[in-house]
């Protein structure tokens, strides 16, 4: 296990390369950068001479290659830079948001595990009744609402029945549990809830499959109790392909909600992602990239890893 | 000579729609305004700035040399200047100081820092932005006699000299501060403003305290202030709607104030006023058939502002029908003149038979070109969808495309595009800023029709020197005939602002520009 987890983490070092070397050109396709944005996007007066400064002063005036050599030097060091709208580090940047980022990800995946094992078992055992069609009904609605769409009707809601808004500014978990929890929980429900819908029915299909097995069959013929059957048997074999939808829905939340954070005013990364890239923001986005990467490589790791937990016939060495 | 300037300007100065009232009651003290800034400012140095994020964010920690009269605009009043004198041939202005005056760590203001900060704005060190170098090219030496006197020498006579004085772009900074590091007020506050940095929590908001030691006697009346970042207007409307920011500042669409009035009712304030921003319908002369003014005059003779201005005027920002000054202003063109400059005809249909024989003419038929366009849905898609409609009413086919503002700008500045929607800012009406855009290519880059016509170059230099009003206002209007005549760009509409605030919110002034009044030093809370 040990050897095939460093095997693992090496083989992270080209996929990550990989993904740098295309962020970096990718971005560079779009017409335009940072400093236009700034210095003339609300109808500056600037002149040439300035602009052109202020490409220098941003190493913008280098030749492509010397800046991806920068770029690749940069990341070996572990420097992602300073962020070219800002000035500030991308890692001080990246980490103002991430904590939010990181919660709200955590809450939703809480949420959505909490709901769809049980909603996605009981409607696997329970196939073809109401309890089965009502779970359908809830889980494609779930799929079909989009999440900032759910979290807009959230705000409403409050609005027009409460009279009342969750906070607009982000109080760590630390410092006010209770402030921290009344701006994050609805976020993480309009988001939870779709992710809910995506497990659930991953669960129902892949236990259904399982329910079908041979050794579910000689388990029950054994005189099994139908609930360690379904316990211990079924939903352990069941959960495999929903860990994987799990561990990448969860990835996704941290740089992926993008509207959802603009509809909460949340100060996160996905917010960030969308600024960065409407200003041309290069080093900021190639950095959000990066960590966006390093968090799916190691997600993927962590899945494979509990693969082998949840399934003794897998073992890695 | 100076006199009758500022005399024609205080003819023309005028009270806003829904003034708030406040004079008639007693400011309360105490409070914390929390309040929507709709985008966050990359730093924190007004010199190098243009955008409001920066003055919506910095404004309430800085002091000014002189600032607008936002009960008598455009008319100046001092800020840091307790007084002023102008030389009657208009080359030396003298500031007076406020005695007293401390920076926020304490050490007090003179004339030095007065000084610093002009050298900077004017000859920036390098490595330091001033987007206002132009602006200040007029001045040759600035004098410092004693600790509360600066003296401006000039190299030139600028008309609007003392109304550049008084731009809230002008932030005074500490000398000190600057010899340290010209770049410190990226990233420092230590300003002599009404309210003290608390912080900023980036992407989030900025918080100010009370300066007690704010060297206007009384003020300001609120305990300290919260800017919170709010990008997105469904977010932002909730917020006002639940009480969570009690106003936003720039301004917000037709529809965002319905909405607002709508459930609020009589809790919420709106406040309007015509915008100095505008957009532009501009072509690009060294791309055919836009080289030929026959073609360029037919596209905007056959375009209805006026009914324009009505349908658009419900659903977008934008509104007034104007010529390169704000409508309204004290130089702009009247409406009865206006209407006889191409473009701007009321008989629409007559305007569009001229343009389709223009066309034929100039021997262009079945004309199809692409409209270069921001990618902002206010007020830029509307404005381009409403363009699209009115050529295609004399046969003119436009592929409509819209691109985020990076390479939105990049495309213009290379003069790849054939037809732009262009957009002009102004923070004041003066002339010299509004016609600025529109001298030639080679002295202005931001003129996006690429086009070097000296004779505007002539009549622009000519009005920034004139110092008779009623001279200058007919040098503005031969400037304006020469432009639209050869219909190198145009104004499209001018912009509507709407603030809506809360109405314990007393004591903002609305002002047709969101860059200014943003100190917030006399506002307080009614509650």
């Amino acid at each position: 296990m040990l050897r095939y987890t460093l095997n693992r983490l090496l083989q992270m070092i080209p996929t990550l390369i990989g993904v740098a070397v295309l962020v970096f050109f990718m971005l560079r396709v779009v017409p335009g950068d940072v400093v236009e944005v700034k210095l003339r996007g609300d109808g500056g007066a600037v002149s040439q001479e300035m602009i052109d400064m202020e490409r220098k002063r941003l190493g913008l005036d280098k030749p492509l290659l010397n800046q991806f050599g920068d770029w690749m030097i940069g990341l070996a060091t572990l420097d992602l830079g300073k962020s070219m709208w800002t000035d500030r580090p991308v890692t001080e940047e990246i980490g103002t948001r991430l904590e939010l980022s990181l919660q709200v990800a955590i809450m939703a995946t809480i949420i959505a595990v909490l709901i769809a094992v049980p909603l996605g078992t009981t409607a696997a055992l329970m196939r073809d009744t109401w309890v089965d069609y009502l779970t359908r009904v809830i889980t494609i609605g779930g799929l079909s609402i989009p999440s900032f769409w759910f979290g807009m009707l959230i705000m409403l809601g409050l609005l027009y029945f409460f009279g009342w808004l969750p906070p607009i500014t982000f109080t760590p978990l630390y410092v006010d549990p209770v402030a921290n929890l009344t701006q994050l929980i609805w976020p993480a429900l309009a988001v939870g809830y779709r992710y809910c819908a995506v497990t659930a029915r991953m669960i129902r299909s892949s236990l259904l499959e399982v329910l079908s097995e041979d050794y579910i069959r000689t388990a029950r013929a054994k005189g099994v109790f139908e609930r360690l059957v379904v316990s211990r048997h079924a939903l352990r074999n069941a959960l495999l392909p929903a860990i994987t939808v799990i561990g990448l829905e969860f990835t996704f939340l941290i740089g992926g909600l993008v509207v959802t954070e603009q509809v909460f005013n949340l100060n996160g990364i996905g917010k960030l992602f969308v600024q960065s890239v409407s200003r041309n923001d290069f080093t900021l986005i190639q950095g959000m990239v990066m960590l966006i990467a390093v968090f799916y490589v190691f997600t993927n790791l962590v899945i494979d890893l509990l693969y082998a937990v949840f399934d003794p016939r897998i073992r890695y060495g | 000579m100076r006199t009758s300037v500022l005399g024609f300007l205080g003819a023309f100065a005028f009270a806003f729609a829904g003034a708030t009232g406040t004079h008639a009651q007693s400011p309360k003290r105490g409070g914390t305004l929390q309040f929507a800034i709709s985008a966050e400012t990359p730093h924190y140095d007004c010199h190098g700035s243009d955008t409001y994020a920066t003055l919506h964010f910095s404004g309430p920690f800085y002091s000014t040399l002189l600032k607008f009269n936002l009960d008598k605009y455009p008319e100046v009043m001092g800020d840091l200047a307790q007084s002023w004198t102008v030389a009657p041939d208009l080359m030396t202005y003298t500031f007076k100081l406020h005695p007293g005056v401390k920076f926020h760590d304490g050490t007090p203001l003179t004339s030095a820092d007065v000084k610093a900060t002009y050298d900077r704005l004017r000859n920036p060190p390098s490595g330091v932005v001033s987007t206002r170098q132009a602006t200040f090219g007029d001045i040759g030496t600035i004098e410092t006699p004693d600790a509360n006197t600066v003296v401006f020498k000039m190299k030139a006579v600028n008309a609007a000299m003392l109304e550049h004085f008084a731009s809230p772009w002008n932030c005074i900074y500490s000398a000190k501060d600057l010899a340290a590091d010209p770049n410190a007020p990226k990233t420092k506050i230590n300003g002599t403003g009404p309210f003290i940095f608390v912080e900023h929590v980036k992407g989030s908001h900025v918080s100010g305290k009370k300066n007690e030691s704010y060297f206007k006697p009384g003020l300001p009346y609120l305990d300290g202030f919260k800017g919170v970042f709010m990008l997105q207007a469904a977010a932002m409307l909730n917020a006002l709607q639940g009480g969570q920011v009690l106003g936003e500042f720039r301004g917000i669409s037709p529809a965002e104030r319905d909405r607002l009035v709508q459930a609020m009712g009589d809790k919420i304030r709106i406040e309007e006023s015509s915008w100095t921003l505008n957009l532009l319908i501009v072509f690009n002369v060294e791309k055919k058939p836009f080289d030929d003014v026959r073609v360029r005059k037919a596209l905007l003779m056959a375009i209805d502002r006026w009914g324009g201005s009505q349908g658009l005027s419900k659903i977008s920002t934008l509104r007034s029908v104007g010529g390169v000054i704000r409508p309204g202003s004290p130089y702009a063109t009247p409406e009865a003149e206006l209407v006889k400059l191409p473009g701007f005809s009321k008989d629409i249909n007559a305007s569009r038979a001229e343009a389709k024989r223009l066309l034929a003419e100039a021997g262009v038929r079945d004309l199809k070109f692409t409209l270069h366009n921001r990618n902002l849905a206010m007020p830029y898609t509307p404005a381009g969808i409403f363009l699209v409609d009115q050529w295609r009413q004399i046969g003119v086919t436009v592929d409509h495309k819209q691109f985020d503002t990076a390479p939105y700008l990049a495309t213009m500045n290379a003069g790849n595009h054939e037809v732009a929607i262009d957009f002009s800012n102004l923070f004041m009406d003066e002339p010299s800023l509004g016609l600025a855009k529109y001298v030639s290519f080679k002295r202005a880059p931001e003129n996006r029709s690429r086009v070097n016509d000296e004779e505007l170059d002539k009549l622009y230099d000519a009005q920034v020197r004139e110092l008779d009003a009623n001279k200058r206002k007919d040098i503005i209007k031969t400037f304006e005939k020469r432009l639209f005549e050869q219909a190198y760009q145009q104004p499209l509409l001018w912009w509507h602002r709407i603030v809506p605030t809360h109405k314990v919110v007393m004591g903002w002034k609305m002002s047709p520009s969101h860059n200014l009044g943003a100190d917030l030093g006399e506002v307080w809370l009614n509650q």
